[in-house]
C-alpha cells in the first residue's frame, strides 16, 4: 500500500462505518438483549428478565399462528413462484439457446412489471380485485359467467391464499427474466445433440435444463424463501383488519409491529424479532444443505 | 434454424394462451384502475367491467390537492434522491476501500457490512425507532435518508467491492505514479471505470427505497402527515376512501402512483431487468 494509506482508509471508511454502526449494527445488537427485558413503555426501563419472554411466546396462540403461515408461505411461495417461473421461461426460450417464441420481450417485459411496484401498492390495487361484492374485478368477471361473488379476503380459510396468489403474481416475472437470461446462455450444442438423440420437449426440460439451471434456482429458492419471512407490507395493507379476519393471515412482522408499536411491549416484540431471525436463519442454512449439487461450467 | 421438426402448431398455441392469460392479470387491474378514476361510486361497483360514461378529471385534481398525493410524491422524490445518493457515495468509497487496500481489520470491517444481509430488519425495528427517536431524528427525512442509506450499505458494499476487485489495478496504479492522491484516483479513475456496476446498484437502491413501506410508517407518525412519502400516503388514502366514500379519487391516487413507475420503467426497462436480477446472479 502506498504512503498515505492510512490516513485516506480511514477518512473513507470513518462516516460509512459510523452511520452503518449506528442505525444497524447498534440496534441489531440491542434488539437481543431487550428480548431479555420486560421493557414496555417509552418512559420505563428495561428490567432484565431472562427468558421469560421466549416462555410466554411458546405459550402465545397467536405466534404459533404466525410462524403455521409462514410455514406454509415458505412451501408454497418458491414452489409456486419457481414452478410458474420454470414453465413461462422455458416457453419464452422453448429449451434452446436460439430465438425465443414470438413476442418474447414483450411478455418478458410486462411480467417484470410487477417487480417495480411498491409493496403497498401491489396492495391497494389487490384490494380492488378482491373486493367482496360484485363490484370487485375478480368478482365482476366471475358474475358475467354467473358464479356468486366470493369473499377472497374475508373467508377465514382463503384469506392467506388469496394474499400468497399475490405475492406470486408479483415474484413470477423476475424469476421469468432470470431464468431466460440463464436458458439463453445454455449452449446450442447441448441443445441440439439432445434433440438429435430423440429427446422430447418434456425430457428436454427435465434433462437439460433444470440441471444446467439448478444453481440459478437455488438462489431463486432461497430469497423467496427468505420473502416467505417477511409479508409485512402486504399483509398490512391488504388483509381484512391487518392480519385478519381473526388472524387468518397475520405473520410474525406484523405481530412485532404491533406489539412493538400499538402495545408498546418492546422486549416481547424483540423476542419475536429473535424468533423470526432464528426461523430464517435455519432455513437458508439448510436450504443450502439439501439443495447443494455439483457445479456445472461450460468449459 | 438448424432444428430438424417444427414446433408443435397445438402446443405453440397453448403456450401462447398461457403466456396471454398471466400478461392480462398483469395488464388488466392497472387499466381497471385507471379507467374506474374516471368514474363515479355508482358505476365502479355497479358495473366493474363496464367503461367511464364520461371523462371527468375532478377526481385527478381531488386525489392530487386534497388527498395529497402531489405532496406524498415530492417526499418521496426527494427522500430517494439524498438516501441513492449518500448511499451510492459512501458505499462506493467503502467498497474501494475494502477490496482494494490491505490493513489490519480489513475483513472484519468488510463482514460487519455484509452481516447485515443476514439479519430480518423487524428484528432491529425497536431498537432503531428508539436510536432515531434520540437523535431528535423522529418525524424527520433527515432521520429517515440516514436510516434508508444504513440499511441499503450491506448489499451495496457486498455488490461494489466484488466490482471494484474485478477492475485491472495498472491504471489507478499509473494515476498514483503521476502523482495523483488516492481521492483523485477514487474520483477520476475507479469511478468512471465501475459505471456498469454503479449503475446496475443505483438502479437496485432507487427503486428498494422508492418501495420502502415499513420504515417510513415507523418513522414518519401520523402527526407529520405533510411528511409522508407515497407508499404509506397511498395506504392510508385506501384506508380512508372507504368512509369518505371517494373511490374515484383513490383510484386517481392509484394511478399516479403507478404512472411514475411505468414510465420509467418503459425507458430503463433493460437497466432496471439487470439492475434488480445483478443481486441474484453474484
Amino acid at each position: 500500500m502506498p504512503r498515505g494509506g492510512a490516513r485516506f482508509v480511514i477518512s473513507f471508511l470513518a462516516l460509512p462505518v459510523l452511520i452503518y454502526l449506528l442505525f444497524v449494527i447498534g440496534p441489531y445488537a440491542q434488539a437481543f438483549y431487550l428480548s431479555l427485558t420486560d421493557w414496555h413503555g417509552v418512559t420505563s426501563n428495561p428490567q432484565f428478565i431472562g427468558t421469560d419472554n421466549f416462555v410466554r411466546l411458546v405459550k402465545d396462540p397467536t405466534f404459533w399462528t404466525a410462524v403455521g403461515h409462514h410455514a406454509l408461505l415458505v412451501l408454497v411461495l418458491p414452489l409456486a413462484t419457481l414452478a410458474i417461473a420454470l414453465f413461462f421461461a422455458f416457453l419464452l426460450n422453448m429449451g434452446s439457446g436460439t430465438k425465443g417464441v414470438w413476442g418474447s420481450r414483450f411478455y418478458q417485459a410486462v411480467f417484470f412489471f410487477p417487480q417495480v411496484l411498491a409493496v403497498a401498492v401491489v396492495g391497494v390495487l389487490f384490494q380492488a380485485v378482491y373486493r367482496p361484492d360484485q363490484g370487485g374485478i375478480l368478482n365482476g368477471l366471475l358474475g358475467s359467467v354467473g358464479i356468486a361473488p366470493i369473499g377472497w379476503l374475508t373467508q377465514p380459510n382463503l384469506a392467506l391464499w388469496s394474499v400468497i396468489a399475490v405475492m406470486v403474481w408479483q415474484a413470477v416475472g423476475f424469476y421469468v427474466v432470470l431464468f431466460a437470461a440463464g436458458m439463453s446462455s445454455i449452449p446450442k450444442e447441448i441443445v441440439e445433440a439432445a434433440e438429435l438423440d430423440g429427446c422430447s420437449r418434456a425430457g428436454m426440460f427435465f434433462r437439460v435444463t433444470l440441471p444446467l439451471l439448478w444453481d440459478t434456482v437455488q438462489v431463486a429458492w432461497v430469497y423467496l424463501g427468505i420473502a416467505a419471512f417477511d409479508g409485512f407490507a402486504l399483509v398490512a395493507v391488504l388483509s381484512v383488519n391487518r392480519g385478519g379476519p381473526d388472524n387468518a393471515t397475520t405473520v410474525l412482522p406484523l405481530e412485532i409491529w404491533r406489539t412493538a408499536f400499538t402495545f408498546s411491549k418492546y422486549g416481547y416484540a424483540s423476542a419475536m424479532g429473535v424468533a423470526l431471525f432464528v426461523l430464517s436463519l435455519a432455513f437458508a442454512v439448510l436450504t443450502l444443505r439439501v439443495t447443494r449439487r455439483e457445479r456445472i461450467d461450460y468449459a | 434454424m438448424t432444428r430438424r421438426d417444427r414446433p408443435n402448431p397445438v402446443l405453440g398455441g397453448l403456450s401462447h394462451v398461457a403466456l396471454f392469460v398471466w400478461a392480462a392479470t398483469v395488464i388488466l387491474p392497472i387499466l381497471w384502475t385507471f379507467l374506474a378514476s374516471f368514474k363515479n361510486n355508482t358505476e365502479i361497483f355497479t358495473d366493474p367491467l363496464g367503461l367511464p360514461s364520461s371523462v371527468s378529471w375532478s377526481s385527478w385534481g381531488r386525489a392530487w390537492e386534497k388527498a395529497n398525493v402531489g405532496q406524498y410524491l415530492l417526499n418521496s422524490v426527494f427522500v430517494v434522491v439524498l438516501a441513492t445518493a449518500g448511499t451510492m457515495l459512501l458505499g462506493s468509497m467503502a467498497a474501494y476501500v475494502l477490496a482494494r487496500f490491505s490493513f489490519r481489520g480489513n475483513r472484519f470491517v468488510y463482514l460487519l457490512f455484509v452481516s447485515g444481509m443476514v439479519f430480518p430488519v423487524f428484528l432491529a425495528l425497536v431498537p432503531l425507532f428508539f436510536v432515531v427517536r434520540n437523535l431528535g431524528l423522529l418525524d424527520t427525512h433527515t432521520g429517515l435518508i440516514l436510516v434508508y442509506i444504513a440499511y441499503s450499505l450491506p448489499f451495496t458494499v457486498f455488490f461494489l467491492s466484488a466490482f471494484f476487485r474485478s477492475l485491472p489495478a495498472s491504471i489507478a496504479e499509473a494515476a498514483m505514479i503521476d502523482g495523483a492522491s488516492h481521492t483523485r484516483t477514487f474520483f477520476q479513475i475507479m469511478v468512471p471505470m465501475a459505471k456498469p456496476g454503479l449503475i446496475s446498484i443505483t438502479i437496485f437502491n432507487v427503486i428498494g427505497q422508492w418501495n420502502q413501506y415499513l420504515l417510513p410508517i415507523v418513522l414518519l407518525s401520523g402527526n407529520v402527515e405533510d411528511k409522508w412519502v407515497l407508499t404509506q400516503g397511498i395506504a392510508n388514502i385506501s384506508t380512508s376512501a372507504g368512509y369518505r366514500s371517494d373511490w374515484p379519487s383513490l383510484f386517481a391516487a392509484l394511478t399516479m402512483t403507478i404512472i411514475p413507475a411505468l414510465l420509467v420503467y418503459l425507458v430503463f426497462q433493460r437497466q432496471i431487468q439487470a439492475g434488480l436480477t445483478s443481486g441474484a446472479l453474484k
